[in-house]
């Protein structure tokens, strides 16, 4: 059941997992850069289903946890994103994202974490051909 | 009613039992569709038993036989399953249920979440490299799937060893592998004797990537060397705290011994060998037959419920 973040926002009347609204307003945030945008502007890019208060939740724990910046304009904020330099905002939609259940199974991980007598076992099979310099 | 409905109760610990040595011996990819489509048909049919025992056991109580058009006395006569028998079955199918649709649930929450990531995720491109000294590598399933690597394990691979690296990752996305391992979690969660089987598709979709990287780059030593050096580098710049080994249920294992080893250990050593052939084509059938003893043995239950139905049918 592959989706899109545009299937997601294509339900606007049922239930979202927070992390998912989350990454939406994050992505209006972003394709609107360097535009900041207040909470009206985000909710009306959502498709204005959202009620009012739950964009502007949104909106400020992202900013709590400063994936997004905000400076006043007239009565309320208005929100970018926090940074642009890729790495940076990658690292971040990982923490905002890695509260999901289960998040963990559903990436496929190159390579799991090595239990107690892993390493030597991996030494063992591999021998000269690791580089333990490296 | 009597041998044939308890038979799917049981092959499940039997699968259980086989499930880490098809997942050794089988050819990757192989393992991987046996062992799902087992976990999945063996969900199903032990909670179809246990459906009709506990259907068995309400149509004794003689009040619901006035809705129904039968005799509870001829059921309480004719059926040889125990009253106790039958709120067991009630009491397990409820649980499996409830917990199947949790898990249902949960998991299509994390997929949508992760797709929405995937969107998200800066640039265009399949590859998103993360600045973080952490060795870290994985792929995010979504339409497109992207592949997140952290310039940490870009650091500690050379050039051949990082395509072999793309070359695991996007095999996992190509061949949806997230949708074999929700499937045997999912079936995992309705009969939690099949755990081993969803243990087992967790390891064999990785050995599938693995062996599509030996495929794609034509060294599988190369790749043996290429995971093992990652492994080690993610361990030494400890990227996590987590541990998915200890939450999957396999702790206090004995270090050293690659039958205790982690699954990293375990896909070296594959890699090490000579690649899992044809030969192992008797093992899958007689899996095969395995399934269909579950499959029929579920029909011949269902069938001696329904002739005790005719049986008790009033007019």
């Amino acid at each position: 059941m592959p989706a899109n973040a545009h299937s997601a926002a294509g339900s606007p009347g049922g239930r979202r997992a927070g992390g998912a609204l989350e990454a939406e307003v994050l992505t209006v945030l972003r394709n609107a850069a360097p535009q900041a945008l207040t909470p009206g502007e985000v909710r009306a890019a959502l498709g204005g289903a959202l009620s009012y208060s739950t964009v502007v939740t949104t909106l400020s724990r992202l900013h709590d946890k400063n994936v997004l910046t905000r400076t006043p304009r007239g009565r309320a904020f208005a929100y970018t994103p926090a940074a642009d330099e890729p790495g940076l905002a990658a690292r971040k939609m990982r923490q905002v994202l890695e509260n999901e259940p289960d998040r963990e199974a559903v990436l496929a991980r190159f390579v799991d974490d090595l239990a107690a007598g892993d390493e030597q076992l991996l030494r063992r099979l591999l021998g000269a051909d690791l580089d333990p310099g490296q | 009613m009597r041998i044939a409905v308890y038979l799917p109760l049981l092959l499940p610990a039997l699968a259980a039992l086989a499930a880490r040595p098809l997942a050794d011996r089988l050819d990757p990819r192989l393992a991987t569709w046996l062992l799902t489509v087992s976990a999945v048909a063996l969900a199903a049919a032990s909670s179809a038993a246990l459906a009709l025992l506990a259907l068995a056991g309400l149509a004794r109580i003689p009040l619901v036989d006035t809705v129904g058009n039968w005799s509870a006395r001829v059921m309480q006569r004719d059926d040889p399953t125990a009253l106790w028998v039958a709120l067991i079955a009630g009491a397990l199918l409820t649980a499996a249920a409830a917990a199947a649709a949790r898990m249902f649930w949960r998991r299509a929450r994390t997929l949508l979440a992760a797709a929405a990531e995937a969107a998200c995720l800066p640039g265009t491109g399949e590859l998103v490299v993360t600045d973080d000294p952490a060795a870290e590598a994985f792929a995010v399933p979504g339409r497109p799937g992207r592949i997140v690597v952290s310039t940490g394990m870009l650091h500690a691979l050379d050039h051949a060893e990082r395509d072999i690296l793309l070359a695991h990752e996007r095999a996992h996305l190509a061949g949806r592998h997230y949708l074999f391992t929700a499937a045997t979690q999912l079936a995992a969660a309705a009969n939690p004797l099949l755990r081993p089987l969803a243990t087992a598709v967790a390891y064999t979709v990785e050995r599938w990537a693995d062996e599509h990287a030996a495929a794609a780059c034509g060294d599988r030593r190369r790749v043996a060397r290429t995971v093992g050096k990652a492994a080690l580098a993610a361990s030494r710049t400890g990227g996590r705290t987590r541990f998915p080994a200890a939450a999957l249920g396999i702790l206090g294992r004995r270090p050293a011994s690659l039958r205790a080893a982690g699954p990293v250990p375990r896909r070296v050593a594959a890699l090490l060998t000579t690649p899992p052939g044809r030969r192992t084509l008797p093992l899958a059938a007689t899996a095969a037959a395995v399934l269909l003893a579950a499959a029929l043995s579920s029909i011949e239950a269902a069938h001696d419920l329904e002739a005790l139905f005719d049986l008790a049918r009033l007019r």
